[in-house]
């Protein structure tokens, strides 16, 4: 039996009558790339939105690494190595594609405001630290040419990598994916799949919440389906292909759309 | 031709005391996003805070501490903290057009009781019994005014230097960040209410300071000084000059100053009598097209925000050319 990095028991989100996920319980295990499939409204952002502390659940517990997170705030979670990128990009679009990724280290010695006036050496020598280190992360995203653009102009592809690079500088076990696919082209795509398959290799874990079925097919294992909040399946992608109900609610009409 | 110099040294002072508080703005809304509204509030508690330590001794009113002057220019400061540090609480959950109108309410409560309560701060009489520092040695003539001119200009140069590293440090990346997108800065672990609250505080103790400047300069303060109209210059400059642009804040405090004060000198001097009469409205006017004007045809200001380039910040390249 694998050791679980992520536990949910009974996870359940209600937005006024309407209850977006239901009970929901699974063990993530280290080391896995989970893939979380469902039709559009089945809670699966919302989800990632409880579990990432950004909506605090209705009932249920969450625990990361054996520790009950259920009522940590988003920005702590980040700190106990849970990251997390968006379904439509988030990136600082005023801001250079460097300095978007510079931001993401935590408790830097110059984010206090007199850090540069009463440790103005120390907090050049972290720059620099963390700068060194936001090159290698922008290198290994492929987006190191694109340093001193702003983040607001490069593509949406990019963004995503971006975002992926602003989790990386914090070193996260666990990083949950919104969508990388959606709206990029197959060559990001690829470069997406490289990156969090070397990744997985190194030791992190990822969630990832995906409507392209054949990404979800050739990278994901295990495949876990909502439908209208409940988890309707859990098992390997052989499994979700041959399933019925699946087949019928969820890949089905994704083919319709 | 003294004369003219005269007038050159008043307007600059003026001008310069101005740009100090659009340079505190420009740290809550053009680095951080912070839509204060009340930016006469913290000039005034700054104003009212500086005279009310420094001032001689009253009968009438709270005050006549007679606090050695720097440290009741300080005290102003603190004055104006404190109070965006309650503000910043009170409303720490509120964001853009809701904390513009909190704030505005603010500065319009803080008017109101300073005109009313006169024991507090002499009513609508305002605050006398304050002695400019150093009057007794430089008297009242010029020379003291060539003074308080570079007394002014160097804290302006001080209050420039320390914002340009603030906002090229860390922390102004976490301004920008909070600017652009809070919920992207929480899932990166950063703490927005913490952020918004130290950039509030810290631009308004700066606006205090400008607030502290102009009632040194005039010896006097009143609710006059403080109405609402006065936020709306403020923010006419930092629109104008550039909002996210220190350079840019200066610069327009100097433009929309001079452009007030040469509509008010042309109007009174060649309109017909019965326009002059409403010459302060008119102004008014001017002063909402202008805002108006440049958000719609040049909403990025005279000198527009630059991208921190990170790469190269080893060496810092900013230069007070003041």
């Amino acid at each position: 039996m694998a050791e679980a990095i992520l536990g949910l028991q009974g996870v359940t989100r209600d937005f006024g009558p309407f209850r977006a996920v239901d009970s929901v319980s699974f063990d993530i295990n280290r080391g896995s790339i989970t893939g979380l499939i469902g039709p559009n409204g089945a809670g699966k952002t919302t989800l990632f939105n409880v579990l990432t502390g950004m909506l605090p659940p209705t009932a249920g517990k969450v625990h990361l690494d054996g520790r009950d997170v259920t009522r940590l705030s988003a920005n702590r979670l980040f700190g106990q190595g849970l990251g997390r990128t968006f379904q439509i990009p988030r990136p600082f679009s005023k801001m250079s594609v460097l300095e978007n990724v510079m931001l993401a280290p935590m408790a830097q010695l110059g984010e206090r405001w007199f850090g540069p006036f009463l440790h103005a050496d120390k907090v050049q020598q972290q720059e620099g630290v963390i700068r060194d280190k936001a090159i290698e992360v922008l290198k290994f995203v492929t987006l190191d040419q694109l340093a001193d653009h702003a983040a607001g102009q490069i593509s949406g592809g990019q963004m995503k990598l971006l975002e992926l690079a602003r989790v990386l500088m914090g070193d996260p076990q666990l990083i949950l994916l919104d969508e990388p696919a959606a709206g990029v082209n197959p060559a990001l795509t690829g470069i997406l799949i490289e990156k969090i398959e070397e990744l997985n290799r190194q030791g992190k874990t990822f969630v990832i919440i995906e409507h392209d079925m054949d990404f979800v097919m050739q990278h994901c294992d295990p495949v876990i389906a909502l439908a209208e909040g409940k988890v309707v399946f859990e098992g390997t992608p052989q499994e979700a292909q041959a399933n019925p109900i699946l087949l019928d609610a969820y890949l089905g009409s994704q083919f319709d759309d | 031709m003294i004369g003219i110099i005269s007038y050159l040294i008043f307007f600059t002072t003026v001008a310069a005391i101005l740009s100090i508080a659009v340079l505190g703005l420009n740290l809550q809304w053009g680095n951080s996003g912070l839509f204060n509204g009340g930016v006469v509030a913290f000039f005034g508690a700054g104003a009212y805070g500086t005279l009310i330590l420094g001032g001689t001794s009253q009968t009438a009113h709270l005050g006549g501490f007679e606090i050695f002057y720097p440290l009741a220019l300080i005290g102003g400061m603190v004055t104006a903290g404190l109070m965006a540090w309650i503000v910043g609480i009170l409303t720490l959950r509120l964001r853009h057009d809701y904390l513009a109108i909190a704030t505005f309410g603010v500065a319009v409560a803080f008017e109101n009781l300073l005109r009313n309560a006169e024991g507090l701060a002499g009513g609508a009489q305002g605050l006398r019994g304050f002695e400019r520092p150093l009057h007794a040695w430089l008297g009242d003539g010029f020379t003291y005014n060539v003074f308080f001119l570079i007394f002014v200009l160097v804290l302006l140069g001080a209050t420039y230097r320390f914002l340009e590293v603030l906002i090229r440090s860390p922390f102004g990346r976490l301004l920008r960040a909070m600017r652009e997108d809070e919920t992207a800065a929480l899932s990166l672990g950063k703490d927005p209410a913490k952020i918004r609250l130290t950039s509030l505080i810290i631009g308004s103790v700066i606006i205090g300071l400008s607030g502290g400047l102009y009632a040194t300069f005039y010896a006097f303060i009143s609710p006059q000084d403080v109405l609402p109209i006065l936020t709306f210059q403020i923010w006419a400059m930092l629109i104008v000059g550039g909002a996210g642009n220190n350079k840019g804040a200066v610069a327009g405090a100097f433009v929309i100053w001079a452009a007030w004060t040469a509509s008010g000198w042309g109007l009174s001097r060649f309109a017909p009598l019965e326009i002059q009469l409403y010459t302060g409205s008119i102004q008014f006017i001017l002063i909402g097209l202008v805002i108006v004007g440049m958000l719609l045809w040049r909403p990025q200001g005279l000198f527009p925000e630059k991208l921190v380039i990170s790469q190269s910040g080893r060496t810092n390249r900013s230069e007070n050319r003041e």
